[in-house]
């Protein structure tokens, strides 16, 4: 067990506290993705390494060596000075580290500098109507026209679909083949003739995800990633990418805190509720499993660092960190009572209402990006080797 | 930065766990149960170095930390292993260096004999838990008054004896005013007595109350890592049976219910498995997070391994509960572990406490 980083680290965590300090200020708070400052902002952390970090020069990155400490390092002191660390998003997340990984050069050279830069903003074509758990059952088909695949179909819980300048999509273009095998990973311009866009309002009011209808959409067959038919895989390299950002344990951590302060301040007949046993037990139990989770982050760190394995430490964190997420914001709704239950425009709001719409945003997580229930498929299958289910006769 | 066990931790556990495997198999474990001993057990664990493992070099020990310490802990958990680790191997050399007294006679040759095997200590900390009915101990002079309900380990030679005003003392078995009488509790893989001193000579090992509270988050981190491994076990043969016992045509396996149950089971124990390297490792080297980080490993492992132990011992059905498989051992071991020296509920009141919510 060797906790620290060491010197030359340390001296790197110095580096970007220093940045912060002479430039933290010229940071958004909360601004929009497409606001001036925002982009403004996003070049300048290209500029000096905070973003893009690894990407290489030639795509507009910064073009270092990937490190996960320093990536470590930068993540907490940006967190710590609370300055955004940038922008995210499913473009920059997930659509450029599959670039890097299978995409050709044209590709790269076209797409990464803009997405980077947040000048092009994407979302996921994924999900439809009938396939959701089951992704591969998807049937939005492109059939080949000349030099362009024609697009006809519905995608559904599109995120961002309405604010999106590029779609990268799964479609079927070999409806012969075994369902795996018939998928390709295609991009496009949403504002693309024949896409319909249609917001779908989710439980807590906002319409962040979208229907999205494809009718004779024409895409030019240089725009697919991998070869025809190998859209499963293409899309399975990003899957991994996204499993392991959501429920991220140093973000439910100061989340933790955030619970401790609203319980030390909130009374119940005159006193803390802090001082109530019931709730103090319930906190300190939560508090053991934030911990552990964070603990399991860092085993899952250095593991990656000295390319050691322990897959299960990786295959339970967004069954579990999901999960808890949910529970802790919802456990501040009942340090809240009635109170908690203040929302929309209301000024009682605590904390503005953030705990009510964190628990109910935390439930679309546990939903999103592979449910709790196939979680534990993959977790029973992959990590512990049990048996998959038979499949039913036809 | 490395967040894990070193490649002499990974191969000390793989020692351990093949001797446990050859030498105490369940059916030791069954014997020792049904009324043997288990010294055979520990002179064949000491030889391999494991009475040794936090006594200084100087002593003759390995000279290793808590991490190590609690490494062991979780194999002999996994094997539901009867030893007097715990009080002897643990409790006993942690108390010495942090009294200051391990390079001093007669505790430095006491080592010596504790690492051979040949001196068994056993615990006596009637307050870890919170103080139950009347149990407690008082000092007078150099002399020792009062009941613990349950010590551990009814074949010592000595007591670790926590008292009342958090001072440690040491006491022999055989002092006048001595008296100790089975307690039957439900895990047969460790033997409780209850102690009943009265004016029993003992000698003082230290007065300052952070010795004691030391002790305790020790012990903490062991019951938990004993609870980790047991857990672990626990996982491990229910997945192995629901491979191998079919109903409706097929292996249970394959039944979704079964795979959630096991899957639940790995989601609740993988991340203990960082908490307890981490508690064990502030032991040693983050004093400032000792107390904290034990009190968390000592609840949540009370909880996990609770929730495991039901769900482990339904994968099996009926066979679960017979006492054919032996599948109880783990159950009930894991149930020893949560109640003693202080239950989830008391220890997270003691870590709000701590924290100064
Ligand atoms: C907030 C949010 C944002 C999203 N964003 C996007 C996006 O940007 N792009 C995109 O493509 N998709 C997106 N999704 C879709 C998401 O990936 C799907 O909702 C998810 O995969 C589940 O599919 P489903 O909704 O069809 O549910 P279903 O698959 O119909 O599941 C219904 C229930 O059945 C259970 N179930 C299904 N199959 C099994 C099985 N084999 N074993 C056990 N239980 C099973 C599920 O666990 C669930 O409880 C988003 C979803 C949410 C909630």
């Amino acid at each position: 067990m060797d906790l620290s980083y060491g010197p030359r680290y340390e001296a790197f965590r110095e580096e970007v506290r220093g940045f912060l300090a002479q430039y933290g200020h010229e940071a958004p708070r909360g601004e929009g993705l497409r606001s001036e400052k925002a982009l403004a902002w996003q070049r300048r952390l290209i500029e000096h390494g905070y973003a893009a970090r690894t990407i290489p020069k030639a795509y507009g990155g910064y073009g270092a060596q990937p490190d996960i400490l320093e990536s470590r390092i930068i993540a907490e002191a940006f967190a710590a000075a609370r300055v955004s660390p940038g922008l995210g998003g499913q473009g920059i997340s997930m659509l450029v580290p599959t670039l890097l990984e299978v995409g050709t050069e044209e590709q790269k050279t076209t797409f990464i500098p803009p997405t980077i830069r947040g000048e092009m903003i994407w979302c996921q074509g994924y999900s439809e109507p009938g396939a959701g758990s089951d992704l591969a059952a998807l049937r939005t088909s492109a059939v080949v026209d000349g030099d362009d695949f024609v697009v006809n179909g519905q995608k559904i819980w599109t995120s961002t679909a309405h604010l999106a300048d590029w779609i990268f999509c799964l479609v079927r273009t070999e409806p012969e083949a075994p369902k795996h095998q018939g998928i390709s990973f295609l991009l496009f311009p949403m504002t693309s003739p024949g896409i319909e866009v249609r917001p779908l309002v989710d439980m807590t009011g906002v319409a962040n995800f979208n229907e999205v209808f494809f009718t004779d959409v024409r895409v030019p067959t240089r725009q697919i990633v991998g070869q025809r038919g190998e859209g499963w895989k293409v899309a399975n390299t990003i899957l991994g990418h996204e499993r392991g950002s959501l429920g991220d344990p140093n973000a439910t951590m100061t989340r933790f805190n955030a619970l401790l302060e609203l319980m030390r301040q909130e009374t119940i007949d005159g006193h803390r509720v802090i001082d109530n046993p019931l709730f103090r037990d319930r906190l300190a139990a939560l508090q053991s499993r934030v911990l552990a989770m964070r603990l399991n982050d860092m085993r899952i760190l250095s593991n990656k660092l000295n390319g050691e394995a322990a897959p299960l430490a990786n295959l339970i964190s967004k069954l579990q960190g999901t999960e808890l997420r949910h529970e802790l914001e919802g456990f501040a709704i009942d340090v809240l009572g009635e109170l908690g239950l203040a929302y929309g425009a209301n000024p009682a709001k605590q904390d503005g209402g953030s705990w009510q719409t964190s628990y109910m945003y935390f439930l679309g997580l546990i939903i999103g990006g592979g449910t709790s229930q196939i979680q534990k498929n993959i977790i029973s299958e992959r990590g512990l080797g049990m048996p998959r289910e038979p499949k039913l006769a036809k | 930065m490395k967040f894990g066990l070193s490649e002499d931790q990974t191969l000390l556990d793989a020692t351990v766990r093949r001797l446990l495997a050859d030498q105490i198999p369940l059916d030791a474990v069954r014997r020792y149960a049904e009324g043997d001993g288990d010294q055979e057990n520990w002179n064949a664990l000491c030889e391999l170095g494991l009475g040794g493992v936090l006594v200084p070099e100087s002593a003759g020990g390995l000279g290793l930390g808590i991490l190590d310490a609690a490494v062991l802990a979780e194999a002999l958990g996994y094997y539901v292993t009867p030893a007097p680790f715990l009080g002897s191997a643990v409790l006993f050399p942690r108390a010495l260096t942090q009294a200051g007294l391990s390079e001093v006679e007669p505790w430095h040759g006491r080592l010596g004999e504790a690492l051979s095997g040949t001196l068994r200590v056993g615990v006596a900390l009637p307050q870890a838990g919170g103080q139950r009915g009347r149990d407690g101990v008082q000092a007078a002079g150099q002399a020792l008054s009062g009941t613990v309900t349950l010590a551990l380990d009814d074949a010592a030679q000595a007591y670790l004896v926590g008292a009342d005003d958090g001072a440690l003392w040491w006491v022999g078995a055989d002092a006048p005013g001595f008296t100790r009488e089975a307690f039957e509790t439900v895990d047969r893989t460790r033997r409780s007595v209850k102690i009943t001193l009265s004016e029993c000579p003992a000698t003082l090992l230290s007065q300052n109350p952070a010795v004691l509270a030391d002790l305790r988050a020790v012990a903490w981190v062991m019951l938990a890592a004993d609870t980790l491994g047991a857990s672990r076990a626990m996982l491990e043969k229910a997945v192995a049976y629901a491979g191998e016992r079919e109903q409706f045509n097929r292996p249970i396996a394959t039944f979704q219910a079964v795979k959630h149950m096991c899957a639940e089971m790995a989601a609740e124990i993988e991340p203990c498995t960082a908490l307890v390297w981490y508690a064990a490792h502030c032991q040693d080297h983050l004093p400032q997070e000792a107390a904290t980080t034990a009190g968390h490993a000592k609840a949540l492992l009370g909880d996990v391994g609770q929730f495991v132990a039901k769900t482990a011992t339904e994968v099996h059905g009926g066979m679960g509960f017979t006492d054919l498989v032996g599948l109880h051992y783990w159950f009930k071991r894991i149930g020893f572990n949560r109640q003693c020296f202080g239950n989830p509920q008391r220890v997270r009141a003691e870590l709000a406490e701590l924290q100064g919510w």
